[in-house]
């Protein structure tokens, strides 16, 4: 999956978890719950329907790279890179 | 119409989900009700049939007035539907008590037009406070400016009569965050859980220690109650908190209590609330932590006797027999009513959530 799929993917996410956010205007490195002022279950909340939709296993220990926009769709890309049998 | 709220006094139909010869059992939700704050899911305490719809949808009613009449299974006799939080007023003499009365003279209330949430639906002085209220907000307030306005009358309320006491203690959550880090490594991302769940049980099993702040205070009296209803202050993305409760924590796993929370916050934030969840928290906790708060001076909600406050878990320099290291640390504060409990068993409880936590495979 193209990084640009990936990042519609994580927008769509966002725009369920926070409607009123426009994912567009998040700078990429800011930090994410501030931009969009989610909690700690949003953020699971995001990444759970991240994981749903992209398959993506995401290891608490991970979310040290998941603090930004960029970040999160970099790990997210590399993920999906290492997955066996991937079609991209 | 149900009180879904320390200071709620009217409410308005927004729909029927059931209509006249429906079966009806304890804990369906049978209606809709818009509040100052959210739309609450209305559920019924009976089993029994709809006999019949009093109120239609659109319709503004005080608290306590019937919306519905339920046949009760069993039973010849119709009852109104949510008679528990507020039961009709008998016929005959205005019942008051001596406060009530006076005050209603001061105030210039008239009692026959009140709806008392007392004994047998007696008058009491909180519902002559309320009605002088309404009399001096005359216009309607705005869907927006209902949730600052219920707000502003629960709190104004708890500033007003509660002799608060506030106590805080720091605790080392070292133990606590690698015990939950271990679990979580066990757990699918679907059912992982975070530590505002291990702390909401660490606060329900201490409560079972110190019971005496889980409860209401009401009629001068401290009613401590048998179960543990966790009321948990959930910060709406439109703005504005509801707090409604878990019900019965103490007897919940803290994977069920995670999955109840979940549940719960993405029903608040959906709008969806059920009139059980508003009306039983029997002590309510904060946590700030998400914001980076590192202590929280709560304000009891009325007539709940405590509130439980917990901060951001930092990193702390933190010096444990004689050596000096850095440890994860928390901040929990106890807002409490002096009138229910003293310091020394405030400070009790505090000692007790450190304790579990530092037993959390316990918990």
């Amino acid at each position: 999956m193209s990084e640009t799929k990936i990042r519609q993917a994580v927008f769509d996410t966002i725009r369920q978890i926070a409607p009123e956010a426009d994912p567009r205007k998040i700078g990429v490195n800011e930090n994410l719950r501030e931009a969009l002022d989610i909690d700690s279950f949003d953020f699971l909340n995001l990444l759970i329907s991240l994981h749903k939709r992209l398959g993506v296993e995401i290891p608490e220990a991970d979310y040290g790279q998941l603090v930004t926009l960029s970040g999160l769709v970099r790990y997210l890309s590399s993920k999906l890179a290492d997955r066996p049998g991937r079609n991209s | 119409m149900p009180s879904l709220g320390a200071d709620m006094t009217e409410g308005t139909l927004v729909q029927w989900n059931v209509k006249p010869g429906d079966p009806i059992k304890r804990g369906d939700i049978i209606a809709v009700v818009g509040t100052e704050k959210a739309d609450i899911e209305v559920e019924v305490y009976e089993t029994g049939t709809i006999e019949k719809l009093i109120a239609r949808p659109g319709d503004k009613m005080p608290v306590g007035t019937p919306l519905a009449m339920i046949r009760v299974e069993g039973e010849a006799a119709v009852v109104a539907a949510a008679p528990e939080t507020a039961p009709p007023k008998p016929a005959g003499r205005v019942r008051a008590s001596p406060m009530a009365r006076k005050l209603a003279q001061e105030l210039g209330v008239d009692l026959e037009k009140l709806q008392g949430t007392g004994p047998g639906g007696a008058i009491e002085r909180d519902d002559v406070e309320q009605a002088a209220k309404q009399v001096a907000i005359a216009p309607p307030v705005e869907p927006a400016a209902g949730m600052r306005h219920a707000i502003a009358l629960a709190m104004a309320r708890s500033n007003r009569e509660i002799p608060h006491y506030y106590l805080s203690t720091q605790i080392d959550m070292t133990k606590a965050l690698h015990w939950l880090e271990q679990c979580n490594q066990q757990r699918s991302i679907e059912k992982r859980v975070l530590p505002a769940a291990l702390l909401l049980k660490a606060v329900a099993n201490g409560l079972v220690e110190v019971p005496e702040l889980n409860g209401f205070w009401t009629d001068d009296q401290l009613k401590v109650s048998s179960d543990i209803h966790l009321g948990v202050a959930i910060s709406l993305r439109r703005g504005g908190l509801m707090i409604p409760a878990i019900l019965s924590a103490h007897e919940k796993s803290i994977e069920d209590l995670m999955a109840a929370l979940r549940d719960v916050i993405t029903r608040a934030r959906a709008g969806r609330l059920r009139s059980s969840e508003i009306t039983e928290g029997t002590i309510t906790v904060t946590n700030l932590g998400d914001l980076g708060v590192e202590t929280v001076y709560g304000v009891i909600y009325p007539p709940q006797l405590a509130l439980v406050g917990f901060g951001k878990i930092v990193e702390r320099p933190w010096a444990d027999q004689g050596m000096l290291g850095v440890r994860p640390v928390l901040t929990a504060t106890l807002a409490a009513d002096h009138r229910a409990t003293d310091t020394h068993r405030g400070a009790q409880f505090l000692q007790t959530l450190d304790s579990l936590l530092q037993e959390p495979e316990k918990l």
